[in-house]
């Protein structure tokens, strides 16, 4: 039988493998046909198909023996941020050259112990740094939704490739990394779901760290459930990582269809910014008033130091940055040029190695950290965190989610914001509160603006509440019906 | 400060002030951060895990027995060991520093202020402050001398646990600081939390040294890096010191830098590859938590604390009587003061103290054998000593009998019993060799009892060599007195 | 704060980045506008305020000693850019 993968979700695929509709192989297969039909996306660095042919077969021996596990036989496309073992790991760095690690991070391990398929690894931003996919050293990648007049449009980031794929539709589900909006707002810009779990709920280990304190990988999905499925298989307890929770993993599945009569949802005033995009706020309404419908109560808060949240981000995030990359020196692996000594092999092989954006902040990493600037600058934005952490569990003790946009805008033509180094960071004006409090939040697309392109609405939740989040994101799929596909214009 | 400390240069008297910080490697089987072994002497890179290695993605996760290790190492120092404690990152490249930073404590450090207490030869003691102590990694090892163009590359020691230990300034010559050394090293392997084997680099110390007029403020100090022996110590400060006066006498200044102690020329130099002016940038490390220590855990490793050198010393003198010298060079090891214990056991402390250190240390030297080795046990030294005591042998003629124990490795009761050296004590015996030695001697006797008294040691030799050593050297005395005085 | 092109050759020879001269032109002008843009901050009344240090509350967990790792040369060696046996190599550094 022909499959179009573009038309499945993991669960529905899920249930076609239980009833024999088609195999792993067959289903694979097509996703393999649709990934390389897809390449003028650019979303994949690395396509593995002789690796999914592998996994498919063993998946369909395996569930013919009765072992099937949670996400067997499900194609899936991993971020290029998730070191693979034997398979090329770029962080789409140029720094990273022909880098094989010889180690499976925990959460890409934890999914094909559940019995995924890797179709490949996707692209994105250098080192998980931009808000476009622009900042790759393997070239933008390209979002399936194009402008009103056909212009190429960025699908966010940094997991740009990871959302492209999955809004493509030729992986059912990929795993992102967020450390300021990079699963969210790049779920928003594609039309698709994505969660970023309560820092400590997915292992970090074996993932190249961008800053470690606000790293979280999540999954990226076509739905809420699907989300849940992937979270499912990825969470849980990592001895390896000091960060990690040790914490049992609740079943996302039991309550995902529990509604949200009775729960008390809180509206930030402080995300109505001035000048904000008219379609946005209105959506922002329509989503207030489908989970009132649905029996939620609204509820307004207050998070006053939201303002402060993005600076105080842009100091934190460069400062661990620019220390978390320092290993990239040539040495022990990817590039190395050479120089006429050691000084001088380091500074050609980072200088050559790093691009623009990943360059700028591991500057400013270096300077707010450096004698005399630290508690200017790094103390004192550790401080705001401490603050908008606080505004957070406030608002917790009166609510149970938190509704916000995901993003400030919908996707943009290549190009137009990468003058301005500021202009891109406000994409992530929305999530980086999220991050810096470590909290869960999950982006549901739920409308299309005038020029027909996709908006994310955000849930914010408490601490490790991942259940209630997918719970209210269910109810807000549901009552937005996002069905809207972009045209395969990339197969012509 | 006593004058005789002071250094004369040129224009007049210069003190030197000395404080070090002392890196010791936390006796552990695995390293801090990673479960890499840490024995010393494998094949390069053959003990080196990922996270050693700072492969992408990788994350540290602390060994609970390092931790612990510090804190007991804490709790001997007398210090304050602090509840809650910060890992930070200290950022610098350096081709054997994978991760591009250390992870190391700063501002929070698991241990805060404590003391060393010195052990002077004279028998006085002088208190060092220890500011704190820290837990930290090690870096790999370079090697420049294995090819003309590259420096190797050796992870083994990457992540290895390292405890650095700072003191004051409070040191004042190379002597002090010698001790200053050897004392900590003594007081860790009391422990057990430091094997202190600086060959193996197990220990080393960075030694900041400065100079100032007597009275005058601390003066600009030189760190003059790793020196791995008390004796190199020793050395770069006397030559640092005479370098730092010789530069101010010629109306020069010191510039603030870190030198390195050239063994083969005896000198200090500075250190190229540190000349650039360091921006460590530290901050906690974000994939770590701060360690907070339960206090019940804290008291639980003070209560299984061994006796240390400076009680197990305040004990031997107390109780066994000894000399302040004596109990401090028989605590200086463990394992030399268990042995002196195992002897003194249940004899006279101050005789066996007597024995341990001039008869025993002195052939076990010269054995070159480990204690562990050598033939003399406590039980064949104490049964030697007990000869002593219920004067079956003299002390004199224990120490021929001593020989011949080192020497069989037979046990003295045995050696004496088969070579017949029973001490004579029956004056009969005595009284008649005295009367031969006066025979033979007639006209020394006469000079005696006109009043040549001195002589009276030469009858004693006399009779003692008749008796061919055994006879009891106090009834000889008796006995002569009494004959010669006619 | 804003920083001069002297102070961006610095932070770029701390951070081992190797700048052109054009490049650290446009470097300056661009950490200038970051810098400008994160001074709000100041405005922020952080007294008797920690700084934030672990986001999550929990307690640093330790790992028994116990060897678990290392043994496997190859596994760190395989992907260095040059090597001499079972070394790393760099060009020679002078202590």
């Amino acid at each position: 039988m022909s499959i179009d993968p573009a038309t499945l979700t993991i669960a529905s695929a899920l249930e076609g493998l239980a009833k024999k509709e088609f195999t792993s192989v067959e289903l694979t297969e097509a996703c393999i046909e649709a990934m390389q039909a897809a390449k003028p996306l650019n979303a994949m660095i690395t396509e593995t198909p002789d690796k999914a042919r592998e996994m498919a077969k063993a998946s369909d021996a395996r569930r013919a023996k009765g072992e099937a596990g949670l996400l067997d036989g499900i194609p899936l496309a991993i971020k290029d941020l998730f070191c693979t073992e034997g398979v090329l790991t770029t962080a789409a760095s140029h720094i990273l050259d022909g880098f094989h690690p010889t180690y499976e991070s925990t959460a890409t391990a934890n999914l094909w112990k559940a019995g995924a398929v890797m179709l490949g690894k996707l692209n994105l931003d250098e080192f998980a740094m931009g808000s476009s996919n622009e900042t790759s050293y393997y070239g933008p990648v390209i979002n399936p939704w194009r402008g009103k007049n056909g212009e190429k449009l960025v699908p966010g980031g940094s997991s740009g490739g990871s959302a492209a794929a999955v809004a493509a539709g030729f992986a059912l589900g990929v795993t992102g990394t967020d450390t300021g909006g990079s699963i969210r707002q790049p779920a928003a810009l594609c039309g698709i779901t994505g969660i970023k779990p309560t820092y400590g709920r997915v292992s970090r280990w074996g993932i190249v760290a961008f800053a470690s304190s606000l790293d979280q990988a999540g999954p990226m999905t076509r739905t809420v459930r699907d989300s849940a499925l992937m979270l499912q298989a990825m969470a849980g307890f990592d001895p390896k990582d000091s960060t990690s929770v040790d914490l049992p993993v609740p079943d996302y599945l039991a309550n995902l269809e529990g509604g949200v009569k009775g729960l008390r949802i809180g509206i930030p005033r402080e995300y109505r910014m001035d000048g904000m995009d008219r379609e946005i706020e209105a959506l922002w309404e329509q989503g207030k008033a489908w989970l009132k419908e649905a029996g939620a109560e609204i509820v307004d808060i207050h998070l006053p130091h939201t303002h402060y949240a993005l600076p105080a981000y842009y100091i934190v995030a460069p400062a661990e940055a620019s220390s978390n990359l320092a290993r990239y020196d040539g040495v022990r692996y990817g590039l190395r040029v050479p120089g006429k000594d050691l000084i001088e092999m380091y500074e050609n092989t980072r200088g050559e190695g790093f691009g623009r954006e990943v360059q700028r902040r591991i500057m400013i990493g270096t300077y707010v950290l450096s004698a005399g600037y630290y508690d200017a600058y790094y103390t004192k934005a550790q401080k705001v965190r401490t603050l908008i952490k606080k505004d957070f569990e406030q608002a917790f003790q009166r609510v149970d989610a938190i509704l916000t946009p995901t993003a400030p805008n919908a996707a943009f033509p290549l190009g137009a914001k990468t003058d301005d180094p500021v202009t891109m960071y406000l994409n992530d004006v929305f999530t980086v509160p999220v991050n810096l409090a470590g909290l869960p939040g999950l982006s549901v697309p739920a409308g299309l603006n005038g020029d027909g392109l996709p908006l994310g609405l955000q849930l914010i939740g408490k601490p490790f509440d991942e259940a209630m989040l997918l719970r209210v994101g269910r109810t807000l799929e549901k009552a937005a019906n996002f069905t809207a596909r972009p045209q395969a214009w990339w197969r012509q | 400060m006593a004058e005789k400390d002071y250094i004369q240069g040129a224009t007049g008297p210069w003190e030197v002030v000395i404080g070090m910080e002392v890196h010791a490697q936390v006796t552990s089987k695995a390293k801090l951060f990673s479960g890499a072994a840490t024995a010393f002497g494998a094949e390069p890179n053959h003990q080196v895990s990922l996270v050693d290695a700072a492969m992408p993605g990788m994350l540290p996760v602390i060994n609970r027995y390092c931790v612990e290790q510090a804190v007991r190492t804490g709790l001997g120092l007398k210090a304050q060991i602090n509840l809650h404690s910060v890992f930070d990152r200290k950022n610098y490249f350096y081709a054997d520093l994978p991760q591009g930073y250390q992870i190391s404590q700063y501002k929070q450090p698991i241990v805060g202020a404590g003391k060393l207490i010195l052990d002077m030869p004279d028998g006085s003691t002088r208190e060092i402050g220890i500011t704190r102590l820290h837990l930290e990694q090690d870096a790999g090892k370079s090697l420049h001398d294995q090819s003309p163009r590259e420096s190797f590359i050796d992870l083994n020691r990457s992540g290895v646990a390292l405890m650095e230990i700072v003191s004051e300034p409070d040191m004042r010559n190379a002597e002090e600081a010698g001790l200053y050394l050897k004392k900590l090293r003594t007081i860790l392997r009391y422990l057990g939390t430091c094997d202190g084997n600086m060959e193996e680099g197990s220990m080393r110390a960075d030694v900041n040294v400065s100079v100032r007029r007597p009275g005058e403020p601390f003066g600009t100090r030189c760190e003059i890096k790793n020196v791995n022996s008390v004796r190199f110590v020793q050395q770069a400060i006397e030559y640092e010191a005479r370098r730092q006066i010789e530069i101010l006498e010629d109306g020069g200044k010191i510039d603030q830098e870190t030198r390195l102690f050239d063994t083969s020329k005896g000198i200090t130099r500075s250190m190229r590859s540190k000349e650039e002016a360091h921006d460590y940038r530290y901050f906690p490390d974000p994939d770590l938590l701060p360690l907070e220590l339960d206090p019940a855990w804290v008291e639980q490793i003070r209560k299984s604390l061994p006796e240390l050198p400076d009680e197990k010393k305040a004990r031997f003198i107390e109780k066994l009587g000894l000399s302040p010298y004596d109990a401090s060079v028989l605590v200086a090891e463990k394992e030399s003061a268990d042995f002196y214990e195992a002897v003194a056991k249940g004899r006279d402390g101050k005789l066996c103290a007597n024995w341990v250190i001039t008869e025993y240390f002195g052939a076990l030297n010269k054995s070159g054998k480990s204690m562990a080795e050598f033939t003399i046990t406590p039980e064949k030294l104490g049964g030697l000593i007990d000869l002593i005591a219920d004067n079956t042998i003299s002390n004199r003629l224990a120490k021929d009998v001593f020989a011949l124990m080192v020497e069989t490795g037979k046990d003295a009761a045995t050696i004496v019993e088969e070579k017949g050296m029973k001490q004579v004590t029956d004056t009969g015996a005595i009284e008649k060799v005295i009367d031969e030695v006066m025979a033979a001697n007639a006209d020394k006797v006469a000079e005696y009892r006109a009043g040549k008294e001195k002589l009276f040691g030469f009858f004693v030799g006399q009779t003692m060599k008749a008796s061919g050593g055994k006879a009891n050297p106090a009834a000889v005395n008796e006995l002569l007195k009494k004959k010669l005085a006619g | 704060m804003s920083l001069d092109r002297t102070a961006v050759a610095k932070i770029a020879k701390l951070a081992r980045l190797k700048m052109e001269p054009e490049r650290l032109d446009a470097m300056t002008s661009e950490l200038n506008r970051i810098l400008s843009f994160v001074e709000e901050l100041q405005a922020v009344n952080t007294e008797n305020v920690e700084p934030m240090t672990s986001v999550m509350p929990m307690k640093l967990r330790m790992r028994d000693d116990v060897v678990t790792d290392g043994g496997n040369a190859e596994a760190v060696l395989k992907n260095a850019p040059q090597r001499q046996g079972d070394f790393y190599t760099v060009p020679k550094v002078v202590e």
